[in-house]
């Protein structure tokens, strides 16, 4: 794999506004999740859980390995149905509609690996039916806001870890989804690259906003990117505890996470995650 | 290297067992029975605007019977593929298909169809389409299911996952299958000219067996050989330009 290229900076303008592809149609939708309930079968995944996130809200969800949170992710991005309960993204609820208003950025990249780096990052636009060459002009203008001029060409394989995951959080956010659903975005990367990235997705969010329900098992990560954080159960799912982040998305991630209240808030929603794994 | 090796240490060996008649005597054979590779070259040499033209024949049947085998072979996978209803209902009986003696009922298959190419190409097609179907089916159902979720969210129609998730992750198992029927499309081959032909590699092969002419039989499973060796080696550039992700 190659070095990372220099990280794009807020400083240098990254996503100035009107850059990143504008949500059709409705401007800002919100999560509205209640009585949700779910399960495979016999196995319960979800047991009760009610959540809130306002239009260009960010939340975190936090919890032990297993605990069902990234099925919590599929059923808000339309990709499975609940048992009971409903989860309505901006009024819609019926799986259809939520698959139409979220963008679900998986665990894994999921580049494919017989695509370039554009094709990859312009899915959604081929999907829409947009010809391949305005495809690729469209997410190429997209490029370099994203430090990743010079690679359209590139294979997956030929990209660097924090590179790749730029490239999946383009392709997820070209589709132009006014719901943005992040399943542990940076899980797989060192923790130098990880914390750039954070510091990174913390501006685009910041020029761009977008309602982002954000999975992972950072607690550091979510009090940082998110508004407030939910920490979940282990299965069978139910929140244990909500908290409000101090000062989200800091332009400074190094001050921000070493701050006094950053790490009492830090500190209690660890104490909070010991008590869900028990 | 090491095939080479191999293959000039085998003939080698062969030639002196059977110049020597040591063959002959230890199976208690009239020597004409037991060619040495000299004689087979020199036939191969002799016989070799009668040999090019039957292998002309026979390549053909085997082309056409192969792009046959590959079209049916990817459309029924990807039916099966695509309908659970389909793959129930269809998969027995395409493995059943296999069980069918081509050699056996050959007769029969010359009084219903003729001595066209057209016999010839379903045979060659009905036992090639086999390896291309089970594996290309094997490769598109085993694509990530994540990658095809991801594909959802990004408002994929089903056709538009098969194009460009499962099809391309699905080449390299359906480029294998491809490689199988290739292998066995020149025996599939001789069998059709079994069934009933008036040229092509099988035909002389069985006409030259009946007449002792064993120095020219293998002559022509020696030209059969190199025929699908060289259609190997074209199938595996091919894969290598297509497949580049791998």
């Amino acid at each position: 794999m190659r070095q990372d290229s220099k990280m794009p900076v807020k400083a240098k303008g990254f996503g100035a506004a009107g850059v990143l592809p504008a949500s059709p149609g409705e401007s800002a939708v919100g999560v509205s999740i209640r009585g949700l309930r779910h399960a495979y079968g016999e196995l319960e995944t979800i047991e009760r859980l009610d959540l809130e996130v306002p239009a260009h809200g960010v939340l975190g969800l936090v919890g032990p390995s297993g605990c069902g949170k990234s099925t919590l992710l599929e059923l808000i991005a339309g990709l499975q149905a609940p048992t009971q309960g409903d989860v309505s993204l901006g009024g819609g609820v019926d799986s259809s509609a939520r698959l139409a208003r979220c963008a679900f950025m998986p665990q894994r990249d999921l580049l494919l690996p017989w695509l370039s780096a554009i094709d990859n990052a312009a899915l959604a636009l081929r999907n829409r039916g947009v010809r391949r060459a305005a495809a690729r002009r469209e997410a190429g203008e997209l490029f370099q806001h994203f430090g990743l001029a010079g690679f359209e060409r590139s294979s997956a394989a030929e990209l660097s870890g924090g590179m790749r995951q730029r490239v999946a959080f383009l392709r997820t956010l070209i589709a132009g989804k006014p719901v943005l659903a992040l399943d542990e975005p940076f899980a797989s990367l060192d923790a130098i690259t990880r914390a750039e990235m954070q510091e990174w997705l913390a501006g685009a969010l910041e020029a761009e906003p977008r309602t982002v329900v954000l999975v992972t098992h950072d607690v550091e990560e979510a009090l940082y990117l998110c508004d407030g954080v939910a920490v979940l159960s282990a299965r069978p799912t139910r929140t244990v505890e909500e908290l409000s982040a101090p000062n989200p998305r800091a332009a400074n991630r190094d001050e921000a996470v070493t701050h006094a209240d950053f790490v009492t808030i830090r500190e209690q929603a660890m104490q909070a995650l010991r008590e869900a794994a028990k | 290297m090491l095939p080479a090796a191999l293959v000039g240490v085998l003939v080698g060996a062969w030639q002196v067992a059977a110049s020597t008649g040591a063959i002959a005597d230890a199976l208690n054979l009239d020597p004409i029975l037991v060619p040495s590779p000299a004689e087979i070259a020199g036939s191969l040499w002799q016989n070799r605007s009668l040999l090019a033209e039957d292998a002309w024949v026979t390549l053909r049947e085997m082309l056409l019977g192969l792009g046959f085998a590959v079209l049916f072979g990817l459309a029924a996978a990807v039916a099966m593929h695509l309908s659970e209803t389909v793959r129930i209902a269809f998969y027995p009986l395409i493995v059943a298909s296999q069980t069918i003696p081509v050699i056996a009922i050959a007769p029969i298959l010359v009084v219903w169809f003729g001595f066209g190419i057209g016999p010839k190409l379903w045979v060659i097609a009905l036992i090639c389409f086999f390896p291309i179907t089970v594996n290309t089916l094997a490769g598109l159902r085993s694509v990530d299911p994540e990658a095809k979720k991801m594909m959802r969210t990004l408002d994929a129609s089903r056709g538009q996952i098969l194009w460009r998730v499962e099809a391309p992750a699905s080449l390299p198992q359906a480029f294998s299958g491809v490689r199988i029927a290739v292998a066995i499309a020149a025996i599939a081959a001789v069998f059709a000219e079994w069934v009933g032909a008036d040229a092509g590699l099988g035909h002389l092969i069985l006409l030259d067996n009946a007449q002792l002419q064993t120095a020219r039989v293998f002559a022509a499973v020696f030209v059969l050989a190199a025929m699908t060796m060289a259609l190997v080696g074209l199938l595996t550039l091919a894969e290598r330009r297509i497949v580049t992700w791998r």
